[in-house]
């Protein structure tokens, strides 16, 4: 079910049965403009939200970037959050789900000591077990790679720790909104009209040796 | 869930107007500026010139006969005249400073504005685009130090995005929820030529909805409200005047004969004499509307965000009652107050939406309550404050005796303190966008180059500056613009020789241990002389109404100092952290 954050009830369901933090998944679609992400980071700073993760990149609408923020907060506060963030120029929609409302993964790297792979089959079998696969192999290391939720992710890393696990690191969660039917429809929706030009980025700062200025 | 989108059918595109009076030609940022203001309709920008800013102000050498330059005494000041410009005009309030402290200086006015939500394009220099991030002279990232307090900011580096960014900047500041945009253009992007193609005002902007779309089934929902309601409410703020929606909104409040009350960047949008204007709303706002708003059974907001000050402890507020909200920004919407039916959009498309749907009413017993509640304000608060016979002169006698004097007709700016809220309590108006203070930010040291500005946005209008003895010496080289503009401010200092209300607090709620309010002044009549500005004191009840007169009678910028009662209070008050309706009338009840 998407959840809009404008949808209101004309009866307000005040139902205070004790509402709980919880992990919400909120999806931001975006012009592609310098300074707007911390435009959207300040909306979470200000009230002394912490991000869990975010993640930003192109989205399949051209010229279109969506962010994936993770946070853990009650419901209101989320609703309130996406007002803000939709209420900035730059943003054009803002959803927010709870995590059975999205399918979503998290990318993980593990470096590992590729003697110990060679001499040890369990853990070869662990990798295995894990759906970990090897992205670079070499003489001194060797990098697998794992996609899952959080806890699947971690779970690897507490099985590969008495072998020597060299270096980690996980991605930002991306997120695919189960109920949704993608960004191009409602793009056309906003783009009834052409819109004003964009500004493009400093060109200028490459070339510092070359320019005389006072 | 139904999906939902906040989107407004973009009108038929109207022939955006060319300006073409340097189309086709090769002419510098800095040119292309001032063209954008032209066609913008700007007559007047409030700046001060510095580095990174001189390549514009070399421009502006060539267009003083176009465009009026206000030079004032610190870019604060800058500011803050362009938001007395703003909000005695209604049109967009422009302001050039310098990069680094130039802009910085603008931080205090851009957040004011943010949260009064004043429209303002604010153009900051900058240093020369290869030396960002060099800490070179003058260099301060004012994009990120303004971002919490812009509605909108950008930067430019090359001379050929000015006329679009301008574009964008003009159709954000003053459209939807106004607000204040700065555009910082870096030093090179002033100085480079390009081929101008002209400027194009926008109108549209793929990612930004200046209206939400208005939903005709929630307007129903609303009348229906309102129609069963026994004891409505409306409450109202500066929406109304941001939306130039005074004559719809009497309309309304008139045929259902609705009780209004409002908050103080409301006040003005209906006459204080109307007789639906049952006063002001919050912490020292009147009585009746504070002690019924939890009494109604249907609270009608108009325009306003149910500001802490408004609304004293959220779980004390009209919890009895159903709510409506009619607001332009969605984000509004049950974010301090839950909302039983919110009415999306501009409330001059709304209101009279609804004032079609409800029935005609009188509401006569509900109105007795009011005045029943006014008359006991009255009694113990009111008439004593304004009309004392003995003892120091009270600040609601100056205001009283203003009033007397100006019929309404003046347009009020006030500082922050104790005389703000008498003059917000006791200023009678006639007309809208005569009210002009620092609400949301409660900015000390607005009042004077406010002043200033609204006179200059409403030059045949008399503005009044009522300003306390500490705000105005947080602006009070602003007395310098007075002097070289010639601008006909009349300046109002209602001195009793402390920090008013910080003393207040004090007293009620920290022992009487009065910690550095005990403020000195200068001499300011002799402070204004060295400023070529006429002035004169009043130290007694009998010469105020005199100097009053005099004061509004002088031919030019004039500062009368009243010295007032050292130690009074503003009542009513509800006290910080208490229901509305646990408002007190006297110090005794605190």
């Amino acid at each position: 079910m998407i959840q809009s954050q404008n949808n209101i009830q004309l009866t307000p369901t005040d139902t205070q049965a004790g509402p709980v933090k919880q992990e919400f998944t909120i999806t931001v679609y975006t012009e592609n403009q310098v300074g707007l992400l911390n435009r959207i980071a300040i909306i979470f700073s200000r009230r002394k939200i912490n991000i869990e993760s975010l993640n930003t990149s192109p989205s399949e609408a051209e010229g279109i970037h969506r962010f994936t923020i993770v946070i853990n907060e009650y419901e209101d506060v989320v609703r309130k959050l996406c007002r803000q963030i939709e209420k900035q120029v730059e943003v054009l929609k803002t959803y927010f789900n709870t995590n059975d409302e999205i399918v979503w993964q998290e990318l993980a790297l593990y470096k590992v000591p590729t003697d110990i792979i060679a001499e040890k089959v369990m853990v070869e079998r662990l990798l295995h077990r894990h759906g970990a696969r090897a992205v670079v192999i070499r003489k001194d290391y060797t990098i697998f790679e794992t996609t899952g939720h959080r806890e699947e992710t971690e779970g690897l890393i507490n099985a590969l720790a008495p072998y020597g696990l060299i270096e980690f690191v996980r991605s930002a969660r991306v997120a695919i909104i189960k109920a949704s039917s993608g960004f191009h429809e409602k793009l056309k929706e906003f783009e009834a009209y052409q819109p004003a030009e964009d500004l493009s980025e400093n060109e200028y700062l490459g070339k510092r040796e070359g320019v005389f200025s006072m | 869930m139904e999906e939902t989108l906040i989107i407004e059918e973009p009108q038929a595109a109207t022939a955006a107007e060319v300006w073409d009076n340097k189309v086709g030609t090769n002419i510098t940022g800095s040119q292309a500026v001032l063209e954008a203001l032209i066609v913008e309709g700007v007559d007047t920008v409030f700046g001060y010139p510095g580095g990174a800013i001189m390549p514009i102000y070399d421009a502006l050498y060539d267009y003083h006969d176009k465009l009026k330059h206000i030079l004032v005494r610190h870019e604060q000041g800058g500011i803050h005249a362009g938001q007395g410009y703003a909000r005695s005009s209604g049109r967009v309030g422009v302001v050039f400073a310098t990069s680094g402290p130039g802009a910085t200086n603008l931080v205090t006015g851009l957040a004011d504005a943010m949260i009064d939500s004043t429209p303002l394009v604010c153009i900051t220099g900058q240093v020369f685009a290869h030396l960002l991030g060099t800490d070179a002279f003058q260099e301060v990232d004012v994009i990120n130090i303004t971002t919490p307090v812009t509605k909108w900011n950008c930067q430019v580096t090359d001379a050929s995005e000015i006329p679009n960014a301008l574009a964008k900047a003009f159709f954000i500041a003053r459209t939807g929820r106004p607000g204040p945009v700065l555009v910082d253009i870096t030093k090179n992007a002033q100085l480079q030529k390009f081929d101008y193609e002209g400027y194009k005002p926008c109108n549209h902007i793929r990612s930004y909805r200046p209206k939400p779309i208005i939903r005709p089934s929630y307007i129903e929902a609303a009348a229906k409200l309102i129609n069963e309601a026994k004891k409505p409410f409306v409450i109202f703020g500066q929406g109304v005047i941001l939306g130039e929606a005074e004559k719809e909104f009497k309309a309304f409040i008139e045929k259902g004969g609705l009780p209004s009350a409002w908050t103080i960047l409301g006040l003005s949008a209906l006459p204080t004499d109307h007789p639906l204007n049952v006063g002001m709303l919050g912490m020292h706002g009147n009585y009746g509307p504070n002690v019924l708003t939890n009494e109604c059974d249907v609270l009608i907001a108009v325009g306003m965000r149910f500001d802490d000050r408004v609304t004293g402890r959220l779980d004390k507020y009209a919890k009895q009652a159903k709510v409506i909200h009619l607001d332009i920004d969605p984000a509004e919407i049950d974010k301090n107050v839950k909302t039983t039916v919110p009415v999306w959009g501009d409330c001059k498309e709304t209101l009279p939406m609804l004032t079609a749907l409800i029935d005609k009413k009188e509401h006569t017993e509900w109105h007795n309550q009011f005045k029943a509640l006014s008359a006991k304000e009255n009694e113990i608060v009111i008439h004593k404050e304004l009309n004392p016979t003995e003892g120091e002169i009270t600040m609601g006698e100056v205001l009283n005796s203003l009033n007397e004097l100006t019929h309404g007709d003046a347009i009020i700016v006030t500082d922050v303190g104790q005389h703000q809220m008498v003059a917000c309590r006791y200023a009678k108006f006639n007309q809208s966008k005569s009210n002009i203070t620092s609400g949301g930010a409660g900015t000390m040291g607005f009042g004077l180059p406010a002043a200033i500005g609204a006179k200059f946005g409403a030059p045949e209008r008399t503005v009044v500056a009522i300003i306390g003895d500490g705000g105005i010496q947080m602006t009070i080289q602003e007395l310098g613009t007075i002097m070289q503009t010639g601008v006909n401010v009349k300046i109002l200092i209602l001195n009793n020789r402390f920090l008013g209300m910080v003393r207040q607090w004090q007293q009620l709620f920290h022992d009487k241990r009065y910690s550095f309010v005990d403020i000195e002044s200068p001499d300011y009549v002799a402070v204004a002389k060295a400023y070529r500005i006429e002035g004169s004191s009043v130290n007694e009840r009998k010469d105020l109404k005199n100097a009053l007169a005099a004061m509004l009678n002088h031919n030019g910028s004039y500062l009368l100092e009243v010295m007032v009662a050292k130690e009074d209070n503003v009542f009513p008050m509800v006290p910080q952290g208490r229901g509305v309706s646990d408002i007190v009338l006297t110090k005794d009840q605190v």
